[in-house]
């Protein structure tokens, strides 16, 4: 398919209608809750915009999200990637390989400059000048600062590159960090999870390049659309944790029936996503629906806050040596001061015998 | 660090410690002390001073029939706010599941819908007490630093708490955090203050208790 061609021409050419086309604008601007008259209004953007150049780096990450997309199924990652915008580059899904991809990659960087999008996914090393992860004999935080230096805007795809994500957990020993800390100077939109949801990410996308700007992020650069709302709220569990109806196990009969899973470490309510809305798998199920609690994944550090399975309201740190220690340091003090009590009585005692035996004159 | 985490883990911890060790402390001090040796002879037929100093907490816990109408209203919502915290602390099962991570009991839950109404009651009967504290020249007279300090860091994980049941005002994570922190410093203050009472006051009642039946009084 031409570069310079339109979206609109290109999906002609594949036969895909303008009837089509509306379905999945309508489809993605009511996933991202905007008016109705955006649905036409994105169909029409997107049918004469040009092709969006995007290039993927992949850092420290699974490829998860990146089967995330490609598995996902209504908008599919070929409606996305193939149909939309150019991917001119990313180290799955390119036919190029060695010199002839990170040629690629440079040419689409010159001839797009301003204009391309960044996509990431995975955290950047930046401990030892990022050595530990390096493609091409370039290392991640290289090639991050040299491809972002001319991009329009970079997105983050997943808790790796949004937040840091595993590598970033304790003990951290490569120095992981998101892309948001080592790219400052330009728009940084995050769209993350373990593996983030394919809607969100191809929602964004379009919207992007409909529209020309970049949705309405929240505090932490995400897409108010998908992570404006927690799970708990949109949960299909919710009037059980209303009614105190809680799973105690993953066996027990409030697990057969449905009931919350709070107490068995369910982080719902602290976790922004569209899970419980989009869901997984064409909109099948997602983790909670399935009988897991949620373990948070689109929430910085979600490794560390504290166990998969302890309940939000219970502490994170053990407190039973620190109990023994201060009811020891108490009972020290305890005595001490009762210690001081007896002897300053004792004093007082003897002061008033000796006063006593000596007759006032 | 999120603020939630800092909550639930060294503010927490924290807070635990100095309860533990502020309690261990002052209970200690206070039972071991020197007391002075009993002279009187006791009133014959007069109970053993155990029995007495447990009749006496028993007794003092129960709505008293010759109330003074005056001092009514602040009897019956003492009453309300220390039932509705008692209900609110070991009814509700996010509090259970932390009683639990503690010391590995738990029991069955209330229903939440029923604890919140409890809290929202709780939470107006507190009000209340602060009213009438300020309203009245005798308590005002006889207030300090301590009764407001303790009323404020008891109030604190009350109100914080139905926010966060509600998700009310802000999202859930810093209401929740909001709550923990509330109670970490409620924890804090609690041996050091009035708050201590919930210890103190069973070893003042005893204390009472045994001291008049010994000389065949009414406590």
């Amino acid at each position: 398919m031409p570069d310079r061609e339109t979206i609109g021409e290109a999906l002609s050419r594949r036969g895909v209608s303008r009837r089509a086309l509306l379905k999945y604008t309508a489809y993605l601007a009511s996933l991202m809750a905007l008016p109705p008259v955006a649905a036409s209004a994105m169909a029409e953007a997107l049918a004469k915009a040009r092709r969006q150049s995007v290039i993927w780096l992949s850092f420290q990450e699974c490829t998860g999200c990146t089967e995330s997309l490609t598995r996902s199924f209504s908008p599919t990652i070929e409606d996305l990637l193939f149909d939309v915008i150019s991917l001119d580059y990313h180290h799955t899904l390119q036919a190029a390989s060695g010199e002839a991809a990170e040629q690629a990659r440079l040419a689409a960087m010159k001839e797009n400059a301003g204009k391309y999008v960044v996509v990431v996914d995975g955290s950047v090393s930046t401990k030892d000048d990022g050595v530990y992860s390096t493609s091409s004999g370039v290392t991640n935080l290289q090639l991050l600062r040299e491809t972002a230096k001319d991009a329009l805007a970079l997105i983050s795809v997943g808790t790796c590159a949004a937040f840091g994500g595993i590598p970033h957990a304790r003990p951290n020993p490569t120095g992981a960090v998101p892309v948001s800390e080592i790219v400052t100077d330009k728009p940084v939109i995050n769209i993350p999870g373990c593996p983030p949801i394919a809607e969100a990410m191809a929602g964004t996308v379009a919207y992007l390049v409909s529209f020309g700007r970049i949705p309405e992020l929240d505090h932490l650069g995400r897409p108010k659309s998908f992570f404006g709302e927690a799970i708990h709220d949109r949960c299909y569990r919710r009037p059980f944790y209303d009614r105190g109806l809680f799973a105690k196990s993953f066996d027990d009969e409030g697990a057969r029936k449905g009931w919350c899973l709070y107490e068995v470490g369910c982080k719902g309510p602290i976790t922004h996503n569209a899970c419980a809305t989009v869901k997984w798998n064409g909109g099948v199920s997602f983790p909670i629906q399935s009988g897991h609690g949620c373990l948070g994944c689109s929430e910085p550090d979600f490794w560390d806050a504290g166990g998969f399975y302890t309940p939000l309201s219970a502490g994170t740190r053990r407190v039973g040596e620190v109990v023994a220690g201060a009811a020891l340091a108490g009972a020290a003090a305890g005595v001490a001061s009762v210690v001081l009590a007896r002897r300053r009585k004792a004093q007082a005692a003897a002061a008033e015998a000796s006063a006593k035996k000596e007759p006032t004159p | 660090m999120s603020l939630l985490e800092f909550a639930r883990g060294p503010a927490l911890q924290a807070g635990i410690a100095i309860f533990v060790f502020g309690v261990t402390w002052r209970l200690l001090a206070l039972l071991l002390l020197p007391r002075l040796r009993e002279r009187s002879v006791a009133r014959p037929g007069s109970p053993p001073a155990v029995w007495a100093g447990l009749r006496e907490i028993g007794r003092r816990s129960l709505p008293w029939t010759g109330l003074p109408k005056a001092s009514l209203f602040g009897t019956l919502n003492g009453y309300v706010f220390h039932l509705g915290i008692a209900i609110v602390v070991f009814g509700l099962a996010q509090h259970i599941v932390f009683i639990r991570g503690l010391f590995g009991v738990a029991w069955p839950n209330l229903s939440s819908n029923l604890v919140n109404a409890v809290a929202i009651v709780t939470v107006a009967s507190m009000l209340a007490a602060l009213a009438r504290r300020i309203a009245s020249p005798v308590l005002r007279l006889l207030s300090n630093v301590d009764d407001y300090l303790s009323w404020l860091l008891a109030f604190l994980p009350v109100i914080t708490g139905v926010a966060a049941v509600a998700h009310l005002g802000a999202r859930y994570e810093t209401l929740l955090a909001a709550h923990i922190l509330s109670v970490a410093l409620f924890l804090a203050w609690f041996p050091f203050g009035k708050l201590m009472h919930a210890f103190l006051v069973f070893v003042t009642r005893a204390q009472t208790g045994a001291f008049f039946a010994r000389r065949g009084a009414e406590a």
